[in-house]
């Protein structure tokens, strides 16, 4: 028999570390590869770690409620010695899988990497309530090299830049060679080394300014502590990060939907329910605000300060975001330009449900360039939505209300059905005449559905 | 005797071991080196690379005096004394050694001469050369133990006739007929070294070529001299019996391309490779882990499953060659030393000390074609390099293997008269990761052979100066093999 010493693999693009849920293997227990041996709350999700070789679990290293960091030991597995024996190809120098021995000084490299600085957070996928949890992902098993897969090409720097690496604690092949060839320098390696550094001094400026310092709360009764979850965390660095990054300016604007509610009834009764999905106002206002974004391009858009350049997007991938009893979740649309209401309104119903069952992925909470978010089903008559970075503006729904309307016409005020929306924008690339010609237009199209086949 | 302590033991005084030990010693450690010879040097200086290096200089010392005939000069038959001979390699030998064992007083390494097993993890019992069994507790302990020569069970013989590369190198006479068993470099080496002492030398290879492993177009140029300097190569063969006679060793052979399947010589080199020297340890009282290939397991810092025992060189694995084991043992013991070290070579040069030499480092050819990688060879034919010809030995080849998409040199292979000694260059090449326009660019020093690693590069970018391709561009030009030599200018 070999053991093999399961290390916490890269779980994906940013995650460095997590909570450990539930550990859903025992001492003694033989696995299967692939099979999930332990729940991983991350950032962004709930992840279910798989077993990367078959085998019988030897010792648990970690138990719920630990933090794990890339790179700690989970488990140790002992291999049949025919697995093992794939890793002891002839002339590699390094062994493919190394038993490390769990010893005192492997337990500081460990302290050591969970020390390493978290790298910036993944995009943004939320609207004005940030990135949430309950989603259930899973990711391939670590990669071990086989002898029958191409190793990955030795990295090129000399061996004095690869020690300088090694001894500094950075990953030689996160680093990017600036010399011919794609050479990494030593300086190259030590630029890397002072970003890394500097990464958490600005998302601290970022995430806790300003700083405050919190009385003695004790002083006025009894109080509880609790650590922040880590999506509560995120939440609050990211939504800090946009507050203070963005000027946001909020235009509001009401739109009568009393002829565009009397239509979504009837056909949410007639063509939607049939097809597997709900006709709401979010699913119509996706529509709407697909055709406003092409007429309005620069609120499709993002702001790069360090080339001061503005990113342009040639498609229309919109964000709704959906209320789940682990917070709130913002899966993106794809596409929202070329499908038709009934589509929308199929793929949205979808959406939510996949998102309240934890079973949205990440990629699909990626790539928006635009969000709505829709408190309407909550209450409330209106609210200043935070721009969910990097994208440039966020089109809230608050509660529609029966109002008096004065008819210039008739010169009576008639009940009408109307939505309050909230416009927040990006200052720094929209103007605020801008601001108001999106929303109105945006209002319009709402009170007269047909200029979206007119105009949109 | 009352027990010792140390703060490093290492087992084992060859290339790896005494190197770790006087790293360790350098850093200010207590190191104990134990090994069972009179001073430190092990297989490498005592019966492998120091003494055949020793006879392969002679032999190419008779070779060039045969071919000066040519030259306009003519000696006479040399006249072999052998004793004088072997005294001379075991001078070469002593003087090493005896270097070694005075460096190690000179660090303050405690030598013991004996033989060391683990009681566990952290106590080594020494069975001294006095026959007293010494008790020797450690912080830290190295296993540098090396290999030693693969034996053919179903081939032994109690026979004087029969040799290991051990024997073979004492040199006990010089036979008449000489079969090598086995076409790797040791048998090629020791074979080459019988050759030029006058012995007729046959080289017996199970398969389909001298050298398995390393690329065809350097091998050929080898295969193509010790066919004419040998008395057979016979591959695709493989040995089946051996049984003794008054006067020698009749061997029986099977394969397709055997004509005489029973054959006798006077002497029998068994060469067919080496193995770990792991057992015997007492490694089962450590919780040291071997691998199905019998190597003790080590990760990058040659730390082995037992926290505190390292392993080093030919024991913790290919490939088995001396050099690399001095770098492992500086790794392993810096490591100890609490420094962040790995052992994370990008090129382990190797070099078979036959006529021609052939040498290479980092990827070869035959490797990128089994892992499906695309590379670019760019090769320069010595028939074009004026050093060669001076030296009347065009025949060689230098080449690069090269990443297309960056020029970046990924490896380096040369078959020629000491490319031995130039290979080194491409070593510092693959590990500085250079690309082809930095060795183009370096001015190198004429006429030397190292030329030819530059104008390799040259012909990488399709112009070199002294070979002349009209039609060939930077695209197809790389693609050349030896088979196509025509149309490029000799000049010095």
């Amino acid at each position: 028999m070999a053991t093999f010493e399961f290390v916490l693999p890269e779980l994906g693009e940013g995650m460095e570390a997590g909570d450990v849920v539930q550990v859903l293997v025992s001492v003694g227990e033989s696995i299967t590869e692939e099979q999930p041996v332990l729940e991983l709350e991350t950032d962004k999700a709930v992840v279910e770690v798989p077993a990367p070789v078959s085998g019988t679990v030897k010792a648990i290293h970690v138990q719920a409620g630990d933090k794990a960091a890339v790179g700690q030991l989970l488990l140790t597995v002992e291999m049949p010695v025919a697995t093992a024996a794939a890793a002891d190809a002839p002339h590699t120098p390094a062994p493919a899988i190394v038993s490390r021995p769990p010893t005192a000084e492997n337990g500081e490299t460990r302290a050591t990497d969970k020390a390493v600085p978290r790298p910036p957070e993944p995009p943004a996928q939320t609207a004005q309530a940030p990135p949430s949890q309950s989603v259930r992902t899973v990711f391939p098993p670590p990669q071990q090299p086989q002898p029958s897969e191409p190793p990955r090409p030795a990295v090129p720097a000399a061996p004095s830049v690869r020690q300088l690496a090694r001894e500094i604690g950075v990953d030689i092949n996160q680093v990017q060679g600036s010399g011919a060839g794609g050479r990494i320098s030593l300086e190259d390696v030590k630029r890397y080394a002072r970003d890394l550094h500097a990464r958490p001094a600005s998302q601290q400026s970022r995430g806790a300014l300003p700083a405050v310092t919190l009385p003695d709360f004790t002083k006025w009764g009894a109080v509880e502590r609790q650590p922040m979850s880590n999506v509560r965390r995120a939440t609050a660095e990211r939504m800090t990060q946009s507050w203070v990054t963005i000027p946001h300016v909020t235009q509001f604007d009401k739109a009568d939907i009393t002829d565009v509610e009397q239509l979504r009834q009837r056909y949410d009764a007639q063509r939607t329910q049939s097809a597997g999905g709900k006709l709401t106002i979010t699913a119509i206002v996706l529509k709407v605000v697909a055709a406003a974004l092409k007429r309005f391009p620069q609120f499709n858009a993002s702001v790069d300060m360090t080339t001061h350049e503005v990113i342009h997007k040639a498609y229309y991938h919109i964000g709704a975001a959906v209320d789940t009893d682990r917070g709130l979740l913002v899966p993106v649309i794809r596409d929202v330009d070329q499908k038709n209401i009934l589509e929308l309104s199929v793929e949205l119903t979808q959406l939510a449900e996949r998102a309240r069952s934890r079973k949205t992925t990440l990629e699909e909470m990626q790539g928006g360039t635009f969000t709505i978010t829709n408190l309407g089903g909550l209450g409330g008559t209106n609210f200043t939505p935070i721009i969910n970075a990097p994208e440039v503006a966020i089109l809230g729904l608050a509660r529609s209300s029966m109002e008096p309307v004065y008819n210039d016409s008739t010169g009576q005020f008639t009940p009408r059905l109307m939505l309050p929306l909230a416009l927040s924008y990006d200052h720094r690339l929209i103007d605020g005449a801008d601001g108001v010609r999106f929303l109105r237009w945006v209002v319009e199209v709402l009170q007269q559905p047909f200029l979206l086949a007119l105009e949109g | 005797m009352p027990p010792q302590a140390t703060q490093l033991a290492i087992i084992g005084g060859g290339p790896g071991g005494y190197a770790a030990a006087f790293l360790a010693a350098d850093l200010g450690m207590q190191v104990t080196l134990i090994d069972q010879e009179p001073n430190p040097g092990g297989v490498c200086l005592y019966r492998g690379c120091i003494p055949s290096k020793a006879l392969l200089h002679v032999a190419k010392v008779l070779e060039d005096a045969r071919q000066a005939t040519s030259w306009g000069v003519t000696f006479a038959e040399p006249t072999i004394d052998i004793g004088k001979l072997r005294t001379w390699k075991e001078g070469v030998v002593r003087k090493l050694t005896g270097g070694l064992g005075d460096l190690c007083k000179r660090r303050g390494v405690t030598f013991m001469q004996g033989r060391a097993t683990f009681v566990d993890a952290t106590t080594l019992s020494v069975q001294t050369t006095q026959g007293e069994e010494q008790r020797l507790t450690c912080t830290h302990a190295v296993v540098a133990t090396g290999s030693r020569p693969t034996t053919l069970p179903h081939l032994t013989l109690d026979s004087p006739r029969l040799l290991d590369s051990t024997s073979a190198l004492a040199i006990p006479d010089i036979p008449r007929t000489l079969l090598v068993i086995g076409g790797g470099y040791i048998g090629l080496e020791m074979g080459s070294v019988y050759t030029a002492l006058g012995t007729k030398v046959s080289v017996v290879e199970m398969t389909s070529g001298l050298l398995p492993g390393v690329d065809r177009d350097l091998v050929n140029l080898l295969s193509a001299r010790l066919k004419k300097s040998m008395a057979a190569i016979m591959l695709n063969t493989t040995v089946v019996a051996m049984h003794e006679e008054p006067n020698g060793i009749r061997v029986t052979f099977e394969g397709s391309e055997v004509q005489e399947p029973q054959q006798l010589f006077d002497k029998v080199l068994v060469a067919v490779g080496r193995r770990p020297n792991a057992q015997g340890l007492g490694l089962e009282n450590t919780r040291v882990e071997l691998t199905p290939r019998g190597f003790i397991t080590v990760d990058a810092q040659r730390r082995t499953t037992e926290p505190t025992i390292y392993a080093i060189g030919d024991v913790a694995g290919e490939p088995m060659l001396a050099h690399k084991a001095s770098h492992e043992g500086r790794v392993a013991v810096r490591a100890i030393a609490g420094h962040k070290v790995a052992f994370e070579p990008h090129a382990i040069p190797a070099v078979v000390f036959t006529d021609p030499e052939i040498a290479w480092c980092g990827l070869t050819e035959t490797q990128a074609k089994q892992e499906g990688r695309t590379i670019e060879v760019a090769r320069f034919p010595w028939g074009a390099s004026g050093r060669a010809t001076t030296l009347d030995r065009h025949e060689g080849v230098t080449k690069l293997i090269l990443d297309p998409s960056t020029s970046r040199i990924l490896g380096v292979g040369i078959a020629g008269s000491g490319a031995g000694e130039i290979i080194a260059e491409g070593v510092l090449a693959v590990e500085m990761a250079a690309l082809a326009s930095d060795l183009a660019l370096s001015i190198h020093p004429h006429p030397t052979l190292s030329e030819t690693l530059m104008e390799a590069a040259e012909v990488f970018f399709g112009q070199s100066t002294h070979v002349y391709r009209p039609q060939r561009r930077r695209s197809d030009a790389p693609r050349v093999g030896l088979a196509s030599l025509d149309g490029f200018e000799e000049s010095g």
